[in-house]
């Protein structure tokens, strides 16, 4: 390959609001009820029934705007999209076109060489998912659950500012961060909470013009994100490279086999006549309605890092895991509230917790245990009621099942044993046993006493402290 | 009680009240009547006999309880059968709609139930109410009453039909260019389209959404306030509906000494039979007898509010009727191979021409590269025909004029010629795109023996001077034929 190529990327995020109820209806936003259980006349398309707009979901999306660097449209309206699809029961979408409520933002991300760069938000807009349909696979026909039809959706829509799958990841990881710490969205990609299309062209190095671009669907991951956005680069690269052209289409990634096939091309695609649904009135924002939800924008991560730093004193590394998931940062000062020991619970959450999350395989927002146990756990081991072998054994069970450890340490009689004369006892037995190794100790080999602090434990059941332990021990010796 | 049926729906209201009469009796009365007519005009696709005489024995009761006291408690009425009524089929006149049951009832059909109305029926209309003639519909033609060889108008021609011909005491329609009014005049009864935003629009099943007004068809004035009275009011289901006085019957006044009333030089030009011209100026100058002040102007514009409201009404319709696919209610084909052929197959048979004209017009209009010419423009004009009603309203308390060019039509002579047909909608359809209220009150009969009625416009939000003049009209003019008596 004698040319240089660059790789150009625009993003369309759609992100589920966390709202309770629907964006046009009361229906309830619950994912996972029976099929067709959060559905009423509106969000399932009967005839008479009209949408009604649900407050909440201006003021999350105003709030994603804002703290996007957004302009506010203070006079947005709804228009319809119009297709025919069975997942989608009105045969159009409501979703906003010509007045969408955020436009012209930004987020700044960090680049793989350590510098800073902005990618532009064209746009964010608001509109309403679409059903679910269920092919059956023995039977000939589909089935179709209208629980998700209605649930409000932001997309947000970047310029192609991207140049690689590290700043494709950096921008999501950025957006999901802002988003999260809005309590806007839980951004689950797993579970199609946020969800990424990602527009990509190439072209030769130091050209001005795009390259013609492919728009990839069903990303479920940043790890499918990164490699789909490797494989569509070489591929579209090969294609030049051979004198072929780029097709503009839509492709499905497939991230199992790591490929992905076109879905439809330009050609195929629809007209959806657009325009303003005369159900809804325009959406009027007052400056003081904007002021309101500017006032209650939360401390965002930059903040929260310098006040982290000066309130609490943690090492720099500390603050920006913890910082970096909203989930963590608010069981930090939740749990620092109630035990006071800001060091103590960071390093149970950066070394326990993280753990624990990578060997399960979740994210720090399925997280679920509560501060409560987490401070009444570091208070059995401040008062040494538990050494700290049983406070990990403990804290495991905290995290799975948000056991209260008070309760647990005396169901299972894991409260170390202060009781001197049976520790002494244990001690005197260890050192009867095992000759060798006293002999050693007196040999000058200091590694023989943790040997002998390990029996004594082991025959102690692993309830005592070792610090007494290895005391008892050097007076025995 | 012997002469029910040409009883107001006030009048017998107020007789069940009274216990001269019980509901059982009148609504039993009004179902032996549509058994004996209704061959003849054929103003309903459903009549629900049990439940209709089940209703009746328990709203009697409550009257007799005490708890049911409203002017219209007892009172049978028709619905238009566009308006979704829970368990009842609602067909708004279309094939594709001929099993589908709504699990609800509109906003305006609850009110009129907690005021202790008794549904008799759905009535016919043109296929999702659109035509002006109650032609279009799947399920057969309604007749005018006064002469069966004629038509009742449309779309709600059903219900103007049923109150003619006394086959109800009153009824609802819809009207998005006309369909109130028009009809009305044809029939000889009263019917108002009220402002946009006055009666809630849940669960009318949609023609053209940012026109639709649901409205009264009944045999006078005073009936026709008090139906509005009561179907009227802000719905927190309808985004559009709006917070307003409706102490509608507090108008019931008879006196319009200093009026403005402007005529529309515009509105008694070409093509204008002459006929309804001299029967709409009587009624004008019988206004200024009893002292309102008329003054001829030129509203301008006119010509361009038939273009005009076919595009916005088309577009609306185009996208509002998308969801009748045959997937989850309705009508579907029988033989279909894959979704698209079902979708194709459902909505060519499901449809009929006049409805497909519609959605293929307003499709066009609305797509791309051609929008900005077609939907935007007519936006655009949509906004300075209502900048020109500002303007008159700004000189006249209201606005007088005929409802229709002619009378009613012979059957089949509209289809024959749409072009026609949208033409003779003229004088309503300007009102439906600035939003006005306008009502259509019998002042005459043709020499063929066809009724003719006057139209009055008010200012958006005005129904009570249009109450107040069209009252003291109807006192001045005297007894009219009735309707139902005829010829």
């Amino acid at each position: 390959m004698s040319r240089q190529y660059e790789t150009v990327i625009g993003l369309e995020v759609h992100v589920e609001l966390a709202t309770a109820t629907k964006i046009f209806c009361g229906c309830s936003t619950a994912f996972g009820g029976e099929p067709n259980t959060h559905t009423c006349p509106v969000c399932t398309g009967m005839p008479g029934s009209l949408p009604v707009l649900n407050k909440q979901v201006v003021e999350y999306a105003m709030a994603v705007g804002i703290a996007t660097n957004c302009t506010i449209t203070q006079n947005c309206k709804f228009d319809r999209k119009n297709y025919f699809y069975p997942d989608n029961p009105q045969n159009y979408q409501i979703s906003q076109l010509y007045l969408p409520i955020c436009r012209d933002g930004g987020v700044e991300i960090e680049t793989e060489e350590g510098g800073r760069k902005t990618v532009r938000i064209h746009e964010i807009h608001m509109e309403e998912d679409a059903g679910k349909l269920i092919h059956d696979e023995w039977g000939d026909c589909s089935l179709v659950d209208y629980n998700r039809s209605g649930v409000p959706l932001i997309e947000i829509v970047s310029e192609p500012d991207m140049r690689s799958a590290d700043e494709v990841i950096a921008y999501l990881e950025k957006l999901r961060l802002i988003i999260q710490y809005l309590g806007a969205s839980d951004c689950k990609l797993q579970e199609g909470s946020m969800r990424a299309d990602v527009n990509l062209s190439v072209r030769e190095v130091g050209s001005e013009k795009f390259g013609t671009r492919t728009e990839m669907k069903n990303l479920n991951s940043f790890k499918a994100i990164h490699r789909a956005i490797e494989h569509e680069r070489n591929r579209q690269i090969d294609l030049l490279e051979e004198g072929k052209e780029v097709i503009q289409e839509t492709r499905r990634w497939d991230d199992t086999k790591e490929y992905s096939y076109a879905m439809r091309s330009k050609e195929d695609a629809q007209d959806y006549r657009y325009f303003p649904d005369p159900d809804l009135v325009p959406v009027m924002i007052s400056d003081e309605w904007l002021a309101e939800v500017r006032s209650r924008q939360p401390e965002f991560r930059t903040e929260k890092m310098a006040r982290y730093k000066a309130e609490f004193d943690l090492p720099d590394y500390d603050i920006d895991i913890i910082t970096g998931s909203k989930r963590m940062a608010d069981l930090f000062e939740e749990t620092t509230a109630l035990c006071n020991q800001p060091k103590k619970v960071s390093n149970w959450l950066m070394v326990e917790t993280l753990r624990l999350l990578k060997e399960n395989n979740m994210e720090p927002e399925d997280i679920h245990f509560s501060p409560e146990n987490l401070a009444k756990l570091i208070r059995l081991t401040d008062s040494k009621a538990i050494n700290s072998s049983v406070a990990k054994e403990v804290f495991e069970a905290i995290f799975q099942e948000d056991v209260d450890p008070e309760a647990y340490v005396e169901e299972k009689g894991l409260k170390t044993v202060h009781d001197e004369g049976a520790l002494r006892a244990a001690v005197e037995r260890v050192i009867a046993d095992n000759p060798q190794s006293v002999e050693d100790y007196h040999n000058g080999k200091e590694k023989a006493i943790g040997f002998l602090v390990g029996q004594t434990m082991r025959a102690m059941q692993g309830k005592a402290d070792p610090s007494m332990i290895n005391q008892v021990l050097r007076e025995l010796l | 009680m012997d002469n029910i049926l040409s009883l107001s729906a006030v009048e017998l209201g107020a007789a069940i009240k009274r216990g001269e009469v019980t509901s059982v009796e009148a609504t039993r009365a009004v179902l032996d009547r549509i058994a004996a007519v209704e061959d003849r005009y054929h103003c309903y696709v459903t009549v629900v006999e049990e439940t209709a005489m089940r209703r009746a024995a328990e709203v009697q009761a409550k009257i007799n309880s005490g708890e049911l006291t409203g002017p219209l408690a007892g009172v049978p009425v028709a619905i238009k059968d566009n308006m979704c009524t829970t368990g009842v089929l609602t067909t708004c006149s279309s094939r594709i709609l001929n099993n589908f049951i709504p699990t609800f009832s509109s906003t305006a059909v609850e009110n009129l139930e907690k005021a202790g109305a008794v549904m008799i029926g759905k009535t016919n209309m043109d296929e999702f109410a659109m035509g002006s003639t109650t032609e279009t519909s799947a399920y057969g033609v309604t007749k005018n009453p006064w002469n069966p060889e004629h038509v009742p108008g449309g779309s709600s021609g059903g219900s103007a039909a049923a109150v003619a011909a006394e086959e109800c005491f009153y009824a609802l329609g819809s009207d998005t260019g006309g369909s109130i009014r028009q009809p009305a005049s044809f029939c000889g009864v009263v019917g108002m389209k009220p402002t946009y935003g006055t009666v809630s629009r849940y669960g009318l099943i949609a023609y053209g959404s940012s026109l639709d007004q649901i409205g009264p068809l009944c045999k006078d004035v005073t009936d026709c306030a008090t139906i509005l009275e009561t179907i009227a009011g802000h719905d927190p289901k309808d985004s559009t509906s709006v917070k307003t006085e409706t102490d509608f019957t507090t108008a019931l006044v008879n006196d319009v000494k200093g009026l403005k009333i402007g005529i529309p030089r515009d509105y008694f030009g070409e093509g204008l039979d002459p006929e309804v011209r001299d029967s709409v100026m009587r009624a004008a100058k019988l206004l200024e007898e009893k002292g309102a002040i008329l003054e001829e102007f030129d509203l301008s514009l006119v010509e361009y509010a038939i273009p005009t409201y076919y595009t916005i009404a088309a577009a609306e319709a185009s996208s509002n009727l998308e969801r009748f696919d045959g997937v989850k209610y309705g009508y579907r084909t029988a033989d279909y191979n894959g979704l698209h052929n079902m979708y194709k197959k459902t909505r060519s048979e499901g449809f009929g021409p006049e409805v497909k004209r519609r959605i293929m017009l307003g499709s066009f209009v609305l797509s791309s590269g051609y929008y900005d010419a077609y939907y935007l423009k007519a936006l655009k004009v949509k906004a300075l025909i209502k900048k020109a009603f500002d303007d008159a309203f700004a000189r006249y308390d209201l606005i007088i004029g005929p409802a229709a060019p002619t009378t009613a039509p012979k059957l089949g002579q509209s289809l024959q010629d749409p072009i026609k047909m949208y033409l003779g909608d003229i004088y309503t359809i300007s009102v439906n795109l600035a939003g006005l209220p306008g009502i259509t009150v019998p002042c005459g009969v043709s020499r063929e023996g066809l009724p003719i009625g006057v139209q009055m416009i008010g200012d958006c939000f005005r129904e009570k001077t249009l109450i107040r003049a069209a009252y003291t009209y109807e006192q001045a003019r005297g007894s009219y034929v009735r309707p139902g008596k005829e010829a």
